[in-house]
């Protein structure tokens, strides 16, 4: 089932991971690097390029090598080729950054276990061409990061004040401790998907104006 | 939670049987509230007024925009959120920032009650949900008393009362430390008559642990509150306080020293008491009461915090429902069948 | 539907040869990718702990222009690591200033705070008998609460110059004279007090602890065995 690559179809594949199928605002998916490591703006994007990275570049192996991996194998390749990225990502970041890494700890490694990459495997690029999965790949990535970005930003906004370490806030502003805390993942993640939520449902309803009179 | 005919539209405490009109019952509970709301105003003037009315305010404010924004019939009129926000008042420190006080108002009835349905969906206590919230966001506001009958508390407010909106609140430079905080890190231990009358610092309404459990009785007398859940927090806490206090003095502190210091009195009366969030058995609020007393005195003996009375609440209503399961009989089956396996 | 059970259909047994293909192949290119990256970055991650580790001794021993690591041997005394920076045991690291003198010992050590495990790192200096530095490595204390272990500059000032002098005990050995003990805010009156951290009590009782505990076991000993430290040349 070769998708043909078409532009059209490409640019589509590339969108829905940063709006319509967006991993964490509308899958839900990768709770745990996304609620754990967005204290900061900071930790959040490097969090989000790392699994983009290791997205994409698992998507693309897996997605050459799907028609000579059995059937009966093919989780154990994913995940093996998974995991190899990671501890790519893993090493890399220990290179550019030791205070980075400590920042993000254990949840580097856990990537392996991020449902996101493991089910873009198994649902996308074992079934299409290159192309078209480093397309369904970047577009993930790049929405898994932006969502991780904007908890991080408002995370590290109100709960410290800065931005990307940068104050942004008046030196009297008290900052929101709770919002460092994983609790404020927690209450971020829920006012992001308040706001998303709501521009869905106007949206659904400009398009269909006729369903507004459906009583509820 | 069903509403059978009879149940009234009342959110939190007292327990409610039927037989009263929504109006006498809050006007009890406010008559049962007044004297501890009036020793706080006394005992730490100003202060103390300005962060009750902001936070009857602020609930109130919130609990207009809710019904506004969900579109359901305005619930401002049946007094439920007036109660809300005065207990929550009650359990803030005397000198709260005015701002923090609002944020925490609508975190309360935001948090805690609308978006879980509003009237009578919520599963926890919304004032504590409030300052749940103001404890892990404003942690060192939240631990800062001021000490009790300061000698200006009629004439000024405390500095950091009128912090400008999300500005820092410098506390002032003398900050008193609760009993409870005293005894845990310092080893001193406060006179029980002090804490019995509230001559003590601590939130703005849980020093005089007479006058709540004054206003307790008055309820439990004319029947507009649970008598079980209290009697059952209170016995856990001076239950267990008093095997460890007899098994090793020094270590542990006395039971009357548990029972009057903190929270625990004000808690016990009107906080674990909302109707919504505990059980509805007897014997559940039996479970339910002794369960809670008995996490604020591990709380408070081996864990990190002085106070838990807030968290063991919390935790209680969490566990109601399972407790309410754990208890009810089988449907159609006396409970001595259910043990025949 | 026939009254006889059904004939088992036997599945057609997986492809031993292209499932053993696929799995090989993938592993040995997984396998090539990883040693190439760690190959690629050892170097770099190398200099960077070692830079890290440099800049937190450097802190700790405020006088201290260059840094060596030394082990501690079972049979009780100390050795330059040397070259071999990956041999295992517990370690110092001695700071020297300019002149190739010792100024001082960064020693590590760890225990429970209010959050979970803290680290620290702190510095001793054996002609003052004092610690003269301390830095937090690693803590997730309760942002701006529990974290003025390292944000408070008051409370870090109290580690510029802490007494941790030694004392012949009953049976001859050396200990430390007064232990480390934190006090109340603003109530510190003896050199070997940590003045406390209003509103943070436990996290400042958790690092008196570490370096109390810490400080009875390393000071007595690299007391004894100042020697080791003396750099051979200059």
């Amino acid at each position: 089932m070769e998708a043909p690559d078409t532009t059209a179809m490409g640019a589509e594949e590339f969108w829905k991971g940063l709006w319509k199928e967006n991993p964490v605002f509308v899958q839900v998916l990768g709770m745990c690097p996304a609620l754990a490591v967005s204290n900061t703006a900071r930790n959040a994007l490097a969090m989000g390029l790392a699994t983009l990275f290791v997205l994409t570049a698992s998507n693309a192996v897996i997605s050459l090598v799907r028609h000579v991996v059995p059937k009966q194998v093919r989780i154990a390749t994913y995940i093996l080729v998974i995991a190899t990225f990671v501890t790519l990502v893993d090493m890399g970041i220990q290179a550019i950054s030791l205070d980075l890494h400590k920042a993000l700890g254990a949840f580097i490694s856990l990537i392996v276990a991020n449902c996101l990459i493991l089910g873009r495997a198994e649902a996308f690029a074992s079934r299409h061409g290159l192309g078209a999965s480093l397309l369904d790949a970047l577009g993930m990535g790049a929405g898994f990061t932006v969502a991780l970005l904007s908890l991080g930003a408002v995370r590290e906004i109100l709960g410290a004040g800065t931005l990307f370490g940068l104050p942004v806030l008046p030196a009297a502003f008290e900052p929101w401790v709770v919002m460092l805390l994983p609790s404020g993942g927690f209450l971020t993640l829920a006012g992001w998907l308040l706001v998303f939520n709501a521009f869905e449902q106007r949206r659904a309803r400009a398009s269909a104006p006729e369903a507004r009179e459906v009583p509820g | 939670m069903p509403s059978a005919p009879g149940t009234l539209e009342i959110r939190t405490s007292p327990h409610v049987l039927s037989g009263y009109s929504v109006d006498t019952i809050m006007f009890n509970v406010v008559l049962a509230l007044l004297p501890t709301a009036a020793f706080a105003v006394w005992a730490f003037g100003l202060a103390a007024l300005v962060t009750l009315t902001a936070a009857v305010a602020s609930c109130l404010a919130a609990e207009w925009l809710a019904c506004k924004s969900s579109g359901s019939p305005s619930t401002l009129g049946d007094g439920s959120v007036v109660i809300t926000g005065l207990l929550y008042g009650l359990t803030l420190p005397p000198a709260c920032p005015l701002w923090i006080t609002a944020v925490g108002g609508f975190a309360a009835v935001g948090l805690g009650k609308a978006l879980f349905g509003g009237l009578g969906q919520n599963p926890f206590n919304p004032a504590l949900v409030g300052r749940a919230f103001l404890q892990a966001a404003f942690p060192v506001t939240m631990t800062t008393f001021t000490p009790a009958f300061g000698a200006e508390r009629f004439t000024t407010l405390p500095g950091t009362s009128l912090a400008p909106p999300f500005g820092r609140a410098e506390p002032d430079a003398f900050s008193g430390a609760t009993p409870l905080a005293a005894w845990k890190f310092d080893g001193e231990l406060a006179q029980t008559s002090d804490l019995a009358f509230g001559l003590v610092g601590g939130s703005t309404g849980e020093t005089c642990a007479l006058l709540i459990a004054v206003g307790g009785l008055y309820l439990i007398a004319r029947n507009m509150m649970s008598w079980r859940i209290p009697a059952a927090m209170l016995g856990a806490v001076a239950l267990a306080s008093a095997a460890l206090h007899v098994w090793a003095p020094e270590a542990y502190a006395p039971p009357l020293f548990m029972l009057f210091s903190g929270g625990l009195m004000l808690g016990a009366v009107f906080m674990a008491t909302d109707m919504v969030a505990s059980p509805m058995t007897h014997t559940g609020c039996w479970i339910y009461g002794a369960l809670i007393g008995a996490v604020v005195v591990v709380i408070r003996i081996w864990g990190a915090m002085p106070e838990g009375v807030m968290y063991a609440i919390l935790l209680g209503n969490a566990a109601s429902p399972l407790i309410d399961r754990l208890v009810q009989p089988g449907v159609f089956a006396p409970p001595a069948a259910e043990s025949a396996r | 539907m026939s009254a006889q059970p059904a004939p088992i259909v036997a599945e057609p047994p997986p492809p031993t040869w292209p499932m053993l293909r696929a799995m090989v192949g993938v592993g040995l290119l997984c396998g090539i990718l990883i040693a190439t990256t760690f190959l690629a970055t050892r170097p770099t991650i190398e200099r960077n702990q070692a830079e890290a580790l440099q800049r937190a001794v450097f802190d700790v021993i405020p006088k201290a222009r260059s840094s060596e690591t030394y082990l501690w041997l079972e049979e009780g005394r100390f050795e330059a690591v040397g070259e071999d920076a990956r041999r295992e045991g517990p370690r110092v690291h001695a700071g020297y200033d300019a002149e190739g003198r010792l100024v001082g010992v960064a020693i590590e050590a760890s225990g429970m705070g209010y959050q979970d495990v803290i680290r620290v790192l702190y510095g001793y200096a054996p002609d003052a008998a004092a610690v003269v530095g301390m830095r937090v490595l690693e803590s997730r204390e309760t942002p701006g609460l529990g974290d003025r272990i390292e944000t408070d500059a008051a409370f870090v000032a109290n580690f510029e110059a802490l007494d941790v002098s030694l004392e012949p005990a009953a049976d001859g050995a050396m200990r430390i004279a007064h232990p480390i003990e934190a006090v109340k805010s603003g109530s510190k009156q003896n050199p070997w007090e940590i003045d406390g951290i209003t509103g943070a009590t436990i996290s400042a009782q958790a690092i008196a602890n570490i370096l109390r505990r810490s400080s009875s076991d390393w000071i007595p000993r690299i007391q004894q065995r100042l020697d080791d430290f003396q750099r051979g040349e200059s």
